[in-house]
């Protein structure tokens, strides 16, 4: 019983993780369809900024600092590297993509000299707590509390304020969105402000569960939580969140059972499985092409 | 004569490789409704678009009451108050009828109220659909939808690309009614249709575009019994 307790609340905490990025992947594609396949990088990249600035100053004032910087991060790739593209086909961009994804791991090795970073013990968070008698870190019963008023805000911010409304108009009609006035370019930076912002948000619980920060430290929990965005139905966030909650959870079942070597193997199954059986995700929208 | 709202002069636009508009002039006057008629592939939306900032012109201007405003942003030319109602309506189908309003004000900072009665007034039936999402509404009702949202931007020049598109000639009757009342309250109304027997009918001058070309020009009632129009356009 406690072993399960202790499973379901790592499950989670990982989930809640896993959202974290997903959401930057689901926002994006809902007003590019784009998948931004450099938004796991800028999460590593989250991890390493936060390794380097903690070695030189507090934990106090490095923190919002890595979320500034990863927050322009975010805003600076979009600029430089989708902007240009914005009239161009759909696969450059994605190519684009592909191509800072590899340019932020090479950085990221470059600047740590491929030698595994030790990741900062954060206060409080990182703390022993006892919950219903399975020991774990306070990380693990904050995650899931910080994701969900994360999200509450979030589905404020685009069901009732102006740049929500504009950002449900972009995402669906570019054109009609111009005419009311609305700067496309400005909704689509926000949108990558936001998705960045989250994911720094999430390297911080991450990485705080793991004792090293490497270059490609992003993959792994990029591409899950992009196959949790998938499933949950790409474009959406509830979506997202839930996808990410079911695979971070399911994931650490399994790997307390034997079959742990097949826990990574489970969330591309997965992916395979939706792609073939419900390829919309649980909340996606029918028609996912632009008219 | 009075300095027209808006002054095109020897406007070329390229649409997908080719020249769709090949040096077009005309003016709208202020306060009077204008139309462009012609048939498919004409360069009538070619134009508009162009006037509305979603397309740069290759050469040639658009004057608003003597400011070049060619080649700005759209929302540049919205905040000016030259707005476009697109062609196909085009309304935000999740979002409700309110919000469609809203959002065609979406430049402006001060109450909107006063806009929005105004708005219902012209359209009831938008207000008794207020919480209703834009796509449930019928075709007409969308074309409302349209027209009013373009509304909540407080146009000076309202333009509006083929609003009859698709819709039973009964609920046209109406649109142009509307567009007539609309055209009272003192907004001038560039209109482009392929309807030309109804634009001319409500229009005060109408241009005739061919191929690119502007061929013919006159009031709205001369046009009407011209008789290369009569056959080219009136089916007569």
């Amino acid at each position: 019983m406690q072993f399960f307790v202790s499973q379901i609340l790592s499950g989670i905490s990982l989930g809640g993780q896993y959202a974290l990025i997903a959401i930057g992947y689901t926002m994006v594609y809902g007003i590019l369809r784009l998948i931004n396949f450099a938004h796991g990088d800028v999460f590593m990249c989250a991890g390493v900024m936060m390794v380097f600035m903690s070695a030189s100053m507090p934990i106090y004032a490095s923190i919002p600092l890595m979320l500034v910087l990863t927050v322009l991060l975010g805003f600076v790739i979009e600029r430089a590297a989708y902007k240009p593209l914005r009239t161009a086909p759909r696969m450059s961009v994605m190519i684009s993509a592909i191509g800072v994804s590899y340019l932020l791991q090479n950085l990221a090795l470059y600047a740590t000299g491929g030698q595994p970073q030790t990741y900062p013990t954060l206060p409080f968070i990182s703390n022993s707590v006892t919950i219903l008698g399975a020991p774990t870190h306070w990380v693990t019963v904050i995650t899931p509390v910080l994701v969900v008023l994360l999200v509450l805000a979030l589905q404020w911010l685009i069901n009732h304020t102006k740049i929500g409304m504009a950002m449900r108009a972009v995402a669906k009609d570019f054109e009609t969105s111009q005419l009311m006035g609305i700067k496309i370019n400005r909704v689509i930076s926000v949108t990558f402000i936001i998705g960045s912002f989250l994911a720094a948000v999430g390297s911080l619980l991450y990485f705080t569960n793991y004792p090293t920060v490497v270059p490609l430290s992003g993959a792994m929990p990029g591409l899950k939580a992009f196959v949790a965005a998938v499933f949950g139905g790409i474009g959406s966030i509830p979506g997202a969140v839930i996808g990410a909650f079911i695979i971070g959870i399911v994931e650490t079942l399994i790997k307390g059972t034997s079959y742990t070597v097949f826990s990574d193997a489970f969330t591309f199954a997965l992916l395979i499985i939706i792609l073939v059986v419900k390829p919309t995700g649980l909340f996606g929208e029918r028609a996912t092409d632009k008219v | 004569m009075r300095e027209p709202i808006l002054k095109i002069s020897d406007l070329k636009v390229n649409y997908g490789g080719i020249e769709a508009v090949k040096g077009i002039s005309f003016d709208v006057p202020e306060g009077e409704i204008v139309t462009l008629i012609g048939s498919n592939g004409a360069g009538k939306s070619s134009t508009l678009r162009t006037i509305a900032g979603l397309v740069k012109p290759v050469s040639g201007s658009v004057a608003l009451q003597g400011e070049d405003i060619t080649g700005k942003d759209p929302d540049a030319i919205v905040a000016r108050g030259v707005t476009l109602v697109p062609e196909g309506r085009r309304i935000f189908p999740d979002m409700t009828v309110l919000e469609n309003l809203k959002i065609g004000a979406y430049l402006r900072k001060d109450d909107l109220t006063d806009d929005l009665d105004w708005v219902f007034s012209l359209f009831p039936r938008l207000k008794e659909r207020s919480w209703q999402a834009g796509g449930t509404l019928s075709g007409g009702e969308q074309q409302m939808l349209a027209v009013g949202r373009a509304l909540m931007s407080r146009p000076r020049l309202l333009m509006m690309d083929e609003p009859s598109l698709g819709l039973a000639p009964l609920v046209v009757r109406d649109i142009f009614s509307i567009i007539q009342e609309i055209n009272k309250q003192g907004v001038t109304i560039l209109l482009i249709e392929q309807n030309a027997n109804m634009a001319l009918k409500i229009a005060d001058i109408g241009y005739v575009l061919e191929t690119g070309r502007l061929i013919l020009s006159g009031t709205g009632a001369e046009l009407l019994v011209n008789e290369d129009i009569k056959k080219a356009y009136l089916g007569a």
